[in-house]
């Protein structure tokens, strides 16, 4: 049982919040809760404010790229209570991800929510600074989603570890990434069109 | 503020003496007062994220190392504990004792560092800097003693460690442990009382402790601000249920309570450390884990209390060797969370003491 | 644990066990040597304190004695070239020349010595072990230091205005030098022996600031100018106190002229240290504010604006910036010395020992106090900094000069030898300084951070709740 020590279980945070907040809740499963991508905001609300989960510290947000999906997780933090909870909003959209912003919730979203942009591309609606973070604005793809060179496209699992490195060593196009656009303007050249699923729908 | 001169960019870093690393941030002065701030960092982005997919959960504990390159150990730590779990992977209870004796190495190791560079920041030429890295220096040779490496230590492995320390080892930690508390008392008169340490410090940078929860702030950021916070009192990993030790907790969340809550968490650790050698069973240091993994297909959260605060790892396996999804939470990152708040207003030297004892690593920052 | 014997584990560890001091490796030659060094050492003291003694007995002739004094040594040479029937702008100009040729050797020298002195010391401050690589005990890295800033490139930014941008490395020199014309290194030996020395050496000690501005200005860079606006802010603000002080000076010894203040002191073998102290920190700390040290050096702090006005410069340009500042602070060393510690006398010593070595030592004394502040305070704040001078020091040197007015009138007209009012002046001038800055502080609601400073220790953890419990209660 893979769960933290003080987690809840998510049977009972998705019973309090069906009552709360009816049709937010898609799916339940004994350690997170999955949520509408549009409610998240409101779910996530709800728990911050409510008395028996004070969910009063979002300490982690992070995204997963499911090839049909994004799943965009947050581990939410009692400190009083010294509890867990976890939320996984559902992305359903995989060609123009977006969802609210939690950062009028929690202050700390605001650099994790760039990061989850500028790495797997979803957009946060709401939020007040949403540009890229470690890499630069032009930059044609986002490198976490799964099918940034292409990686893993076909049997759906993390390829070969350690036999496919990056992202020289991709014989088969070697300039898949390097010559998808001018990296220091960031403006893409007519060529860039192979650049494929990478490039992302983000701008 | 009834200043009428032109507002105009300053740019700080990527190179520069006070930002630790090549971070930087743009920022819009009016005179001496910063008006607006605009962050900038990823000279360091290495995608660790990324190319943790293509190699196994043994093969990814290096890349701890070189995240929070000043804390390796804690990060070591956090993702074996985090693998353990996922696999469900027992550990002697003689590796539990080492992993939290090395772990409170490195948080003393690292917040000697943190306070130097922020005294050195305020200001003092580099002297108190050197002489808590003296300190740092014997933690280092006992790392290297152990396991070869000094920062990059790659120690902790799922189930276990990677070596028993040598004969040698335990005389030498005796002797560290001996001298550490000598050590503090010395740097706090140097600077607890220190007039113009004093000046530089109080009142400056203050977070409150509503601003800090929401913020996502932790370690000693949020311990500064007053909440007595800590996971290995929260969520006792390894062994420290065992251990008798306090929480230091500011009073004002200004920059000093957050130096001086680094400070007095380095007496806690040495009592830690104390309790541990005085402690620790005999026993195999590691239990037999195959190199490869392939953990059951679930997912994970570990977290350890670092130097800087939660070291969170997210992993999430599909049955295979490699983590499908491998999630750094950097403390160092989200603490910059409230930076544009903090620095807007105050003084140019004031933010940059602010940053300095926010204490950033850009290693983690950019990963 | 097993049995086998204990052995540094790591090679750092290893080299510093192995580590020999030079008495241990003196220890280790053989007892032949060890005999010869020992004889040779023997007869070298033994021989330099015959010659000492029979320097000292006086049994030399008067000749010699005159290199106690070089100003006697110029002088015998100006009255034997008029004797020569010389035209009288020769013997002028040659010792003139002569004087300022040692002026730039002194402060030449020290540029050479000095950076050494602050690396080494600095670093044994820092349980460093400093530069000790070139030469003996690194004595020669200055020279290193000043050929590799030589050789390299100087880069000049486009947008600078060149012809701005190359003046202030050589215009911050020249009051660098100027400021040690009226120095008294001994009796007769003074280059410059103005009677308005005072004078003269605020107006020079102004000059810097126009270099600054120009270095600030010309680079077109904004943590230049940040730098510039910082120092000009500053120097402008502590010239006050320094002038006050330095007033509060001349009224006690009723002269401008440099000489005849040091002359003052020595002939009532009293240092206006101990008679004005407030003035002498004033003194000392505006100083370090004027030439850029530590706690003052907001003007090149270099975790906020890198190296502050001199940012944009590289190569021997940089270095002279580096050399102003140390030749500025052994010339605050020498001010200080002059004013405030007696100057070249020692009480009596003088007749003993050259004057000049003793305004030396005084002036190392000062400067080692500039690198141990250096080595051991943190930096003021731009504001902080000017609050100080305006709201503390100003006002507290006009009491002083006011106070110290009363007290030079009652000393003019007092009969009596001058022990007596001078050790009152002095006790009473330590008992109302303290109690005048201690007043002074309450009014200005300054209260030293006695409640609550340390972090309370909470043995359970818990969030906003428990934050609000720990601060209520």
């Amino acid at each position: 049982m893979p769960a933290g020590p003080h987690q809840l279980l998510g049977h009972r945070v998705a019973d309090a919040l069906e009552a709360a907040l009816p049709g937010a809740v898609i799916g339940r499963h004994v350690e997170w809760i999955e949520v509408r991508s549009d409610r998240v905001r409101d779910v996530l609300r709800w728990l911050h404010d409510s008395e028996s989960f004070d969910a009063a510290q979002l300490s982690n947000l992070t995204s997963v790229d499911r090839h049909t999906h994004f799943e965009v997780v947050y581990h939410l933090q009692s400190l009083d209570l010294n509890h867990q909870i976890v939320v996984k909003a559902i992305v359903e959209d995989h060609e123009n991800p977006l969802l609210p912003s939690v950062y009028p919730v929690y202050k700390g979203a605001l650099l994790q929510e760039r990061e989850v942009y500028d790495l797997m591309g979803i957009r946060f609606d709401g939020h007040p600074d949403l540009r890229r973070l470690f890499l630069w604005e032009g930059y044609p793809a986002f490198p976490l989603r799964k099918d940034f060179l292409s990686l893993g496209q076909i049997t759906g699992k993390a390829v070969n570890p350690g036999l496919q490195r990056f992202p020289f060593e991709d014989k088969e196009s070697p300039d898949r990434m390097l010559n998808a656009g001018n990296i220091v303007t960031g403006e893409r050249e007519a060529s860039a069109g192979n650049a494929g699923g990478s490039a992302g729908a983000g701008h | 503020m009834n200043s009428t001169a032109e507002p105009y960019v300053l740019n700080i870093g990527p190179q520069h003496p006070s930002t630790h690393g090549v971070f930087r941030v743009r920022v819009v002065m009016d005179g001496e007062v910063i008006r607006d701030l605009d962050m900038i960092v990823g000279y360091l982005h290495r995608s660790m994220e990324k190319l943790a997919e293509e190699r196994t959960y043994t093969q990814n504990i290096p890349f701890t190392d070189r995240a929070d390159y000043l804390a390796a150990m804690s990060g070591n730590l956090g993702l074996a504990l985090g693998i353990e779990r996922l696999a469900g992977i027992d550990v002697p209870e003689r590796a539990s004792y080492l992993r939290v004796i090395f772990a409170e190495l490195q948080r003393v190791a690292s917040h000697a560092m943190a306070n130097g560079t922020l005294v050195s920041d305020a200001g003092a030429w580099q002297t108190p800097l050197l002489y808590m890295f003296r300190e740092r220096e014997k933690i280092l040779d006992l790392f290297e003693m152990t396991c070869g490496a000094r920062l990059t230590t790659n120690y902790m492995r799922a189930g276990g460690v990677s070596f028993e320390p040598p004969a040698e080892f335990w005389p030498a930690l005796n002797e560290l442990v001996a001298e550490l508390p000598g050590r503090i008392d010395e740097y706090m008169e140097l600077l607890a009382d220190n007039e113009i340490f004093l000046a530089r410090t109080r009142g400056i940078g203050i977070i409150t402790p509503e601003d800090a929860i929401n913020g996502s702030l932790v370690g000693p950021a949020l311990r500064g601000s007053g909440v007595p916070w800590d996971l290995r009192k929260a969520e006792p990993y390894c062994v420290y249920d065992r251990f008798d030790f306090d929480v230091p907790v500011g009073t004002r969340g200004d920059v000093y309570d957050r130096f001086m809550c680094r400070m007095m968490e380095t007496r806690e650790s040495v009592r830690i450390l104390k309790q541990a050698i005085a402690q620790i069973p005999p026993g195999p240091h590691k239990n037999d884990v195959p190199l490869a993994l392939r953990p059951p297909v679930g997912e994970v959260y570990s977290r350890v209390e670092g130097p800087r605060g939660e070291n969170g790892f997210y992993l999430v396996s599909d049955g295979g060797p490699a983590p499908y999804r491998f999630h750094l939470r950097a403390p160092s990152l989200i603490n910059l969370s409230l930076l544009r708040e903090l620095a807007r207003g105050a003084s140019l030297p004031d933010a940059v003491v602010t940053l300095g004892s926010i204490d950033i690593v850009v290693g983690e920052i950019d990963r | 644990m097993s049995e086998q014997p204990m052995r540094p584990a790591t090679p750092m560890l290893r080299q510093i066990a192995e580590h020999r001091s030079l008495l241990q490796r003196f220890m280790g030659v053989s007892k032949e040597w060890k005999g010869f060094a020992l004889l040779l050492l023997g007869g070298l003291g033994l021989s330099n304190l015959a010659i000492a003694y029979v320097v000292i007995d006086g049994r030399l002739d008067g000749q010699w004695y005159d290199i106690r004094d070089l100003g006697n040594v110029t002088q015998h040479l100006r009255s034997w070239m008029q004797d020569e029937g010389f035209h009288p702008a020769v013997p002028y100009l040659t010792t003139a020349l002569l004087g300022a040729l040692g002026i730039l050797s002194v402060v030449g020298g020290w540029l050479l010595i000095g950076s050494w002195v602050e690396r080494r010391v600095l670093a044994k401050f820092q349980i460093r072990q400093g530069p000790n690589r070139t030469g003996p005990f690194g004595l020669f890295q200055p020279i290193a230091d000043a050929v590799k800033l030589m050789q390299k490139e100087v880069v000049i930014p486009r947008v600078a205005d060149k012809f701005l941008y190359y003046a202030p490395p050589v215009i911050i020199f020249i009051p660098a030098i100027l400021g040690w014309g009226p120095v008294p290194w001994a009796g007769k030996m003074s280059f410059l022996d103005l009677n308005v020395g005072v004078l003269y050496t605020i107006a020079i000690s102004s000059l810097g600031v126009l270099g600054v501005f120009l270095a600030g200005w010309s680079s077109n860079n904004h943590y230049s100018l940040l730098g510039a606006m910082r120092t000009v802010a500053m120097m402008v603000s502590y010239e006050i106190p320094i002038s006050l002080a330095l007033l509060a000076v001349v009224l006690l010894t009723g002269s401008m002229q440099l000489s005849t203040i040091v002359a003052w002191q020595a002939n009532y073998n009293a240092w206006l240290i101990f008679l004005l102290p407030f003035a002498a920190f004033t003194f000392l700390f505006a100083s370090t504010a004027e030439i850029n040290r530590t706690p003052n050096d907001i003007g090149e702090a270099e975790s906020e604006i890198v190296a502050g006005f001199y940012t944009e410069y590289s190569g021997m340009k940089a270095g002279l910036f580096m050399g102003v500042e140390l030749g500025n602070a052994i010339l605050v060393g020498a001010m200080m010395a002059t004013f405030f510690l007696g100057g070249y006398t020692m009480f009596g010593l003088e007749t003993w020992i050259p004057g000049y070595l003793i305004l030396a030592a005084k002036i190392g004394a000062v400067y080692f106090l500039f690198v141990w502040l250096r080595g051991t305070l943190p930096r003021f704040r731009l504001d902080q900094l000017m609050g100080y001078a305006w709201k503390f020091l100003i006002p507290l040197s006009v009491v002083q000069v006011l106070l110290v007015a009363v007290e030079a009138s009652i000393f003019a007209r007092w009969e009596t030898p001058a022990l007596f009012p001078l050790a009152a002046f002095a006790l009473l001038n330590l008992g109302l300084t303290v109690e005048m800055v201690r007043r002074w502080a309450h009014a200005l609601g300054y209260a030293p951070e006695v409640a609550q400073q340390q972090p309370v220790m909470a043995t359970a953890i818990g969030g906003l709740k428990a934050a609000q419990k720990m601060r209520g209660g």
